[in-house]
């Protein structure tokens, strides 16, 4: 089987070596937690609890009722000493329930398995998804219960997960794929069901051979199951260029995977959706890479949804190499932080430490027109024309290329010999743009 | 966690993406000036001394005249890019063997100076400024622009060109295919050469600083065109001829590539090529002028937003909604 892509991206270093070997460790059990009440994209969650309250592992602390949205549960067993703000590694600050472990981790007694696949019908595999809190792990934590429930004009064939892992230093979903399989495939057939798809596939990048083989097997040869090897190049795991590859199906323009008929799911997030089924666990504990050339000993690890940052660092051995960035994420589209004493969310798919000598020392010089951030963007765009026309306040000129198709994957910025802030001023244009579109779509109403 | 408390001061907080490409600016000039190497050792091997100091003054004026521009704004120097040393040597390139020193003093001058700074610098001048510099040096001293001498012996000549043309000097016999393709020619200093080109040009394709198609298109369109139009009707041509000979090679090969003054798509590169080496034959063949590489050139650069208008790539996504 030949390894299928798309054209344009990049290939930058992939730093995955120090961790792609190293089976999952389990961290040591927090003492306190900060479990941020908005961890997913869309309508932030109100707590259920008080400062004071005690609390059960896997209980639900927060929820809203808003249809975009996830509840939140308790990672430790303990008491709650408050609800308060808290800085967050994605949102910057966020109201947050921190709660004092009793070292017990005595679990909800709530929790209980919700069934088999073949009674649950979508309605109740969706409920199911939802009250475990089941966000999108491979970064943009959108909510998956809203990703399987389709309006009634789309007819989802296909579910698709994501096994790429094409974000550089990053191999949590690697080893999930190798330690969970049998949950990865497991949880395919649930969100298949979910959403009433008669097909499943699996898109691995073909640089993590041993997850190829091992999912392989766990599928079993299964006719309606399918693993599709994809060339390893960066953004390969962003939906659209995975369906791009797998089915040739093009998402269109201002679409989401929906409207070509697939959900799009990352294979931890399947695994998450698996132990949701069949033990009724609620996602509280997440599987995340903590790595750079800052780290001494880069591992990947188990960890509880509000263990801090820094806790995380210290169990890796601590700095072995003065940090110069600490990244919530990949390098790619991570998010840098100011402080280590931010929390695990369950989007965290990675903290990556990188030395001071690492970090890229970013001087802009004058674009040379040399086009590499036309060849690299893999929406085809334009990125030095949006870019200067964004930087001079042209946001309708920018709208006019296109801005609002830019996936904020940042080939074009990665590639620019001049060093020039493209995809910082593609964001800001984006933001602009849809500020504006938004004031219009105003009065009209 | 004290010790996290003083690394927290220390840690950069800025946007996606963390890491960058190696490549720089100063990398790929510093590759374009690589590639121009076995081109200048030919211009010194076949021209002897004067093509040394030809090349020294007009890269030392341009790096000067860089300099001095960067310091009037008040700005941090960018003779660091190496783009105002690429500038000088590719004029110097395009400049008669024979000329005194004078001449690319002002020529690089004029080429940092007027061509590039009043554009606004790297990026924002849309002629390619060695060319427009040479283009001001042929119309202000026109005798000195075009006293061609041969290589070894340095005496004075006209150029294959010259006997290639209809319009030519009629009774100097062409050089052989070899002496053409090893550039024991007259010509423009480093122009003659078409092995040492060549294996320049190889180089920055290799590295990927320049994609083939401006140059494949370029001396594909003047092969086929100068076979087509030949002096005794279709097909009677001598395209080997034309390729090998005047400023074809190094114009195809690193001046029609030149970032900032030609198309940012393949395909707007594909055209660029095209038209180079249409305009390149009409000069040639219909024109007053026995060599139209630079010209050709020069027009492209003014067609080059254009091309970048007509040549957007489709975009992702541009599909009809189901
Ligand atoms: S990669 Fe950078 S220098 Fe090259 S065209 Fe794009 S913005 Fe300009
Ligand atoms: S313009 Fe947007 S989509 Fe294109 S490369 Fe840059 S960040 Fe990626």
């Amino acid at each position: 089987m030949t390894a299928k892509t798309f054209p344009g991206g990049i290939h930058p270093d992939y730093g995955k070596g120090p961790t792609a070997g190293k089976p999952v460790v389990r961290a040591a059990p927090p003492k306190t937690v900060v479990i941020p009440l908005h961890q997913h994209t869309g309508a932030p969650c109100e707590a259920l609890v008080k400062a004071g309250d005690e609390v059960k592992m896997g209980q639900k602390i927060g929820d809203t009722g808003a249809f975009v949205s996830a509840p939140v549960h308790a990672s430790v067993s303990g008491k709650v000493l408050a609800v308060e703000p808290r800085p967050h590694p994605a949102f910057g600050v966020s109201l947050a329930v921190v709660i004092e472990s009793d070292g017990q981790d005595q679990l909800d007694p709530e929790i209980r398995p919700a069934g088999s696949l073949d009674t649950l019908d979508a309605a109740a595999l969706r409920k199911v998804i939802r009250e475990a809190g089941i966000v999108g792990m491979g970064g943009a934590a959108f909510p998956t219960a809203v990703k399987v429930a389709p309006p009634p004009n789309k007819k989802i064939d296909t579910v698709a997960l994501n096994g790429a892992e094409c974000e550089p230093y990053l191999t949590a979903d690697h080893r999930v794929m190798l330690e969970q399989a049998d949950d990865v495939v497991f949880g395919l057939r649930a969100l298949m069901k979910a959403c009433g798809a008669g097909q499943g596939l699996i898109a691995i990048e073909d640089n993590k051979p041993d997850a190829i083989e091992v999912i392989h097997k766990a599928l079993g040869g299964a006719p309606d199951l399918q693993i599709i090897h994809l060339h390893t190049k960066y953004p390969q795991g962003s939906e659209k260029h995975l369906l791009k590859a797998c089915l040739n199906r093009e998402v269109p323009s201002g679409g989401l995977p929906l409207d070509v008929g697939v959900v799009v799911n990352n294979v931890a997030t399947a695994a998450a959706v698996a132990r949701a089924v069949r033990n009724g666990t609620p996602l509280y504990e997440r599987v995340l890479t903590v790595t750079g050339g800052a780290v001494a000993n880069p591992q990947n690890m188990l960890v509880r949804v509000g263990t801090s940052f820094g806790d995380l660092i210290e169990q890796c051995g601590g700095f072995a190499k003065p940090a110069g960035k600490v990244i919530n994420g990949g390098p790619m589209m991570g998010i840098a932080q100011s402080s280590l004493d931010v929390p695990v969310t369950k989007g965290t798919s990675g903290i990556l430490c990188l030395a001071r000598g690492e970090v890229a020392r970013d001087e802009a010089e004058a674009c040379l027109k040399c086009g590499r951030c036309i060849d690299a963007c893999p929406m085809y765009l334009m990125p030095l024309w949006i870019s200067a026309y964004a930087e001079r306040g042209k946001h309708e000129e920018a709208e006019r290329l296109n801005a609002l198709d830019c996936i904020e994957c940042g080939c074009c910025s990665y590639v620019c010999p001049a060093r020039r802030p493209l995809v910082q001023a593609i964001r800001l244009a984006k933001g602009e743009i849809t500020a504006r579109r938004r004031r219009q779509a105003q009065p009209a109403k | 966690m004290a010790e996290n408390g003083a690394q927290n001061e220390l840690l950069v907080v800025s946007s996606s993406p963390h890491v960058k490409t190696r490549d720089t600016t100063q990398r790929l000039m510093g590759d374009v000036l690589i590639g121009l190497a076995p081109a200048a050792a030919a211009a010194g091997y076949l021209f002897g001394s004067r093509a040394l100091m030809i090349m020294a003054a007009s890269v030392g004026t341009a790096v000067l005249a860089e300099h001095l521009v960067s310091r009037m704004g008040h700005k941090r120097t960018t003779i660091g890019d190496l783009s105002a040393a690429v500038t000088g040597l590719l004029l110097a390139f395009n400049l008669p063997p024979s000329v005194p020193p004078w001449i690319p003093v002002i020529g690089s001058a004029v080429a940092i100076l007027l061509v590039k700074a009043l554009f606004g610098g790297l990026g924002g001048n849309f002629l390619n400024p060695a060319l427009a510099a040479r283009a001001i040096l042929l119309a202000a001293w026109p005798v000195h622009m075009t006293a061609w001498i041969r290589p070894f012996d340095l005496v004075g000549t006209a150029t294959p060109l010259a006997t290639l043309v209809p319009k030519g000097v009629a009774g100097v016999p062409l050089p052989s295919y070899l002496d053409m393709f090893l550039g024991r020619i007259p010509g423009s200093l480093g122009e003659t050469s078409a092995l040492a080109l060549l294996a320049g040009g190889l180089y920055l394709l290799w590295r990927r600083v320049i994609d083939w198609h401006t140059p494949v298109a370029f001396v594909g369109t003047v092969f086929v065109l100068t076979w087509l139009l030949g002096p005794d009707g279709i097909g009677t041509g001598d395209p080997l001829a034309h390729v090998l000979s005047g400023g074809l090679m190094l114009g195809a090969l690193f001046m029609a590539t030149d970032y900032v003054t030609s198309p940012v798509t393949p395909r707007g590169r594909l055209v660029m090529g095209l038209g180079c080496g249409l305009l390149t034959v009409l000069i040639r063949i219909y024109g007053a002028f026995p060599e139209g590489v630079s010209y050709s050139i020069l027009i492209m650069n003014v067609a080059t937003p254009l091309i970048d208008r007509w040549m957007t790539p489709r975009k992702f996504g541009m599909v009809k909604t189901a």
